[in-house]
């Protein structure tokens, strides 16, 4: 699949920056690291999903060995204990009540774990039961008693949408709508409609790194946090917000984490950690365990009601949709989930009429937030099972309904949204025909291709630095945080690029809020296309600075130097910008700086700063006995524009892909009653190598078309979201049965078999 | 109480406490952090060490069995002159981790395998990895990383 490339170091799968660390165990994580005088918290959790806090007792506790300090909801009055990017609703030990099972009550500090954690049974909490609401329908019925009695809660900084409005009614986080066209009018006159309601399920991401966190807030009012975060930045605006701290008395560091995929997004457990310590005036870790990480957070789970409608000839004329997220006790970052899954449910397609009302709704249980494809995977279940519903209506063959449908590069999906910026059609066509779509089928053997589009990359601020060495070496100074996507390889190739040096000759620092410039996330695929691009522009600034020096030290106009790839030249004479900078300053050591800084400007400026497609095509084997699913065939699509690293990206993709198909075959947190009943790795199912498709093709679509670096644009999430519908989609084809409810576990598929047999 | 083994190649002796596990007491004791613990319950194998060369989950296995035994780590595996063992080199050239945080048990866990059985079909690679999860790759460069060192190892 190698072919030659215009670029010397990107474009190439060179080795990772990280690689020989991650292989020899040198890596260093946060639950890695260990301060001196460090002391070790531990959190007593709610028994109740729903109930008043009458009174704690922690006298016992705070006299066991060893504990130094003993941390409850009351003791927060001098901070502004409540914290949230979106809604401040969230306060970092309950004050008052507890509105889920598992929330932190109280926090035992102490010398080292296990004194902490024995002191947890010296504390005794008196709780007033309240019915709790735990889910969507339970929440909304007219006499649902408030989850968040208070309605002044403040604003977030950083919702991240246009419309600004903290929209708490009820127990009504936030709706979003979004609509044009005539809905009612297409549906009335439409030739074939269909309609139905699907399930989406609670789910985890299972990063392997549980939550982790090490504060260091010192005498002087000095905060420093090492945490397993994806937005260092938006945890030290929280943590300025919290402790009412300037930002530059903040400094937030993430070394290497041990997996993010959305649930490492945003603030988690910083601002208690920070209090501990600021409480004992020593540094403080608290290392959740994964059963811990399992009430922390969830992604969101989607009841939606959805119908769609075609003309006589199969275009399709509208699409109308009801969302309901299942968000949990607290935001987080489910108002932007809302938003995603509305903007998201109407895929890569023309459609003239669309009406979507998507409602985030608080319940009494784990909060809901970020998960890979951030509000795509619920609603693309629905939508592209959907679009195989009306496609046997039309009369038409899936793949062909589609291409029918699907919006060509420049056409608009969304009237307020950038103009496609891929070849969707094409990476359709290019899946069907890996996975042989047409060819007969073996006994018991599904395919489907499905596909999706996501308004990715979020808000565009995005600041980088590079700083160039007069001995050829080069830093990149880089908010973004290596998570494991590469980001620490992919932006050392584009410096290395740039400036002509060796790959091996630039490194990759970050992410420290008080070293590097802001980056408003790490998140919605938009490294590779933000920080990437401005790492580049970084790096030519940069270079503007060497050629006015060099045009001093020969005397002549800027303007009439020849630059060539690492420097210029004058006849024959050459120097590299490297030489420029020794010759320039006369010294060795000396250093420049290379700056960028993208906003929501220029060719920025249009929302979606790109379309993250996804496209995936599987073939799945049924065992008709017991219901098995297993996967025979899978193929993936990355439309990527440019590949900066293809073997990087492919990986990404199937890793995409394999995370999609564990909710689709087996993952789903259940609750029965209050509790949350599968919260362990010994009870939560997620994908193992025997689960691997059996033939997998990763495809790469690289036709330059996005605003990242040399055409670059992101990639990572596409993958996850067309799984859940492929499968329900193959698995009609195999047996007659449509099952709306993911996942498609032995028992649900064989239960839908019997049904079948019956009727 | 007193606790001697040999690690990654060397004689130790630590005080211990009797309730400790081996990760506890690699991670804290000998600071060996390559050892990583995330279930905590015998189901990722992210804490996978060799114990007389077979694979234990360093998260549940006392530390006190591993007395006498011959224990290694990710930290063991390179050579003396830091030359990559050849499955962690594999590792590398197939790109077969993101975040990181499976690779050593994943790396040690691929040992044992070749070290019991040095070219595993397909379908024996999968089932004796298949108690190490990964959530990041959807395994397929692993499988690749070992084939390669059982085929290099065939020549």
């Amino acid at each position: 699949m190698a072919q030659p490339s215009e670029f010397q170091v990107v474009n190439h799968s060179v080795p990772r920056a990280d690689g020989v660390a991650k292989v020899t165990g040198s890596a260093v994580y946060t639950s890695d690291m260990v301060m001196d005088h460090m002391a070790w918290a531990k959190v007593l959790r709610s028994p109740y999903a729903h109930a008043r806090i009458v009174s704690i007792d922690a006298r016992e506790a705070a006299r066991q060995p060893g504990v130094i300090g003993v941390l409850c909801g009351d003791d927060l009055q001098d901070i502004r204990p409540y914290y949230g990017h979106a809604v401040k609703d969230h306060p970092l030990l309950a004050i008052g009540k507890v509105r889920f099972l598992g929330e932190p009550v109280v926090a035992v500090i102490a010398e080292d774990e296990s004194s902490a954690q024995e002191a947890l049974e010296h504390i005794s909490v008196e709780y007033e039961e309240l019915k709790p609401l735990l889910d969507v329908d339970a929440a909304l019925a007219p006499n649902a008693a408030a989850i968040h009695e208070r309605d002044d809660y403040v604003q977030g900084n950083f919702r991240g949408f246009d419309d600004q409005s903290v929209a708490i009614q009820g127990n009504v986080c936030q709706s979003v709508h979004v609509e044009w066209g005539d809905v009612d009018q297409a549906f009335s006159t439409a030739a074939h409609i269909v309609e139905g309601e699907f399930y989406f399920p609670m789910v985890y991401a299972y990063a392997m790194e549980p939550y982790v966190a090490i504060a260091d807030y010192d005498a002087k009012g000095k905060l420093t946090v090492h945490t397993s975060a994806q937005h260092p930045f938006m945890v030290r605006q929280d943590l300025a917000d919290v402790f009412e701290l300037p930002l530059n008395s903040v400094r937030v560091i993430v070394p290497y984490v041990g997996g993010g995929y959305g649930s490492k997004s945003y603030t988690k457990i910083e601002p208690l950690v920070a209090a501990c310590s600021r409480k004992i005036g020593r540094p403080v870790k608290l290392q959740l365990s994964v059963e811990e990480a399992f009430l922390t957070t969830r992604g969101d789970d989607a009841r939606v009601r959805i119908r769609t409608a075609a003309d006589a000839d199969g275009r399709i004329v509208a699409k109308q949709a009801t969302i309901h997220l299942n968000t949990g006790a607290y935001a987080e970052n489910s108002p932007m989930v809302a938003r995603k899954a509305a903007n998201r449910i109407v895929g890569p397609y023309l459609i003239p009429n669309v009406r979507i009302d998507c409602i985030a709704v608080y319940t009494n249980t784990v909060p809901a937030s970020s998960y890979r494809g951030l509000g795509a995977a619920q609603i693309t279940f629905p939508s592209e099972s959907q679009m195989d519903e009306l496609a046997e209506k039309v009369g038409l063959r899936p793949v062909q309904f589609r291409l029918q449908n699907i919006a060509r590069r420049r056409e608009s999906i969304n009237p307020q949204a950038r103009p496609i910026d891929a070849d969707v059609a094409s990476d359709v066509c290019q899946a069907a025909e890996i996975l042989r779509i047409d060819a007969p089928l073996p006994e018991g053997h599904g395919r489907s291709v499905c596909c999706s589009a996501s308004d990715a990359g979020a808000h565009p601020v995005t600041l980088a630095m590079v700083q160039v060495y007069g001995d050829g070496s080069v830093s990149v100074l880089s908010g973004s945080t290596e998570i494991g996507q590469g980001s620490h390889t992919v932006l050392a190739q584009i410096a290395a690029e740039e400036f002509g040096v060796l790959f091996e000759n630039v490194r990759v620092i970050g992410s420290d809020t008080g070293i590097t410039l802001f980056e408003r996330s790490t998140g919605a695929s938009r490294t590779t296309t933000l920080m990437g691009r401005a790492v580049l522009e970084a790096c030519r600034e940069a270079i503007a600075q060497c050629k006015v020096m060099a045009a001093e030290l020969w005397g002549m106009p800027v303007e009439d130097l020849e630059e060539e790839r690492g420097g210029i030249r004058r006849g024959n004479q050459r120097l590299s910008w490297a030489e420029v900078l020794e010759k320039y300053f006369d010294m060795q050591g000396a250093s420049i700086v290379g700056r960028a800084y993208l906003r929501r400007a220029g060719d920025l400026k249009e929302i979606p700063v790109f379309w993250e497609i996804g496209c995936v095509g599987l073939e799945i084997a049924l065992d008709k006995e017991t219901g098995k699913i297993s996967l025979d065939t899978l193929v993936t699509i990355g439309d990527v524009g440019l590949a900066i690293h293809p073997a990087m990206t492919e990986s990404q993709d199937i890793g995409a892909a394999t995370m999609g198909a564990g909710v689709g075959l087996f993952e789903e947190l259940i609750y029965d009653g209050q509790q949350l009943m599968n919260g362990s790795m010994l009870e939560y199912r997620i994908p193992r190598f025997s689960d691997m498709a059996r033939n997998i093709h990763l495809r790469l679509a690289q036709n330059r078309d996005g605003v990242g670096p040399y055409g670059a644009k992101g990639g990572g999430e596409g993958s996850v979201n067309p799984v859940g519908a492929c499968l329900a989609n193959a698995l009609y084809q195999i047996a007659g049965v449509r099952i709306r409810r993911l996942p498609l576990t032995p028992e649900r598929v064989w239960k839908a078999l019997q049904d079948a047999r019956r009727r | 109480m007193k606790l001697a083994f040999e690690l990654n190649g060397k004689p130790v002796s630590l005080d211990i406490e009797a309730r400790e596990t081996l990760g506890e007491t690699l991670r804290a004791r000998c600071r060996l952090t390559g050892v990583k613990i995330s279930c905590e319950a015998q189901v990722c194998g992210a804490c996978t060490v060799l114990v007389n060369g077979l694979p234990v989950s360093a998260c549940t296995y006392l530390a006190y069995e591993a007395r006498d035994k011959r224990v290694t780590t990710i930290e063991g595996l390179a050579g003396e002159s830091g030359a990559l063992h050849p499955l962690q080199q594999a590792f590398l050239d197939n790109f077969a981790f993101q975040c990181g945080f499976c690779t050593p048990g994943m790396i040690l866990a691929a040992k044992a395998l070749l070290d019991e059985n040095p070219h595993p079909t397909h379908e024996e690679i999968l089932t004796y990895m298949d108690g190490n999860l990964c959530r990041c790759t959807g395994y397929l460069a692993i499988v690749k990383s070992i084939q390669q060192v059982a085929a290099a190892s065939a020549k």
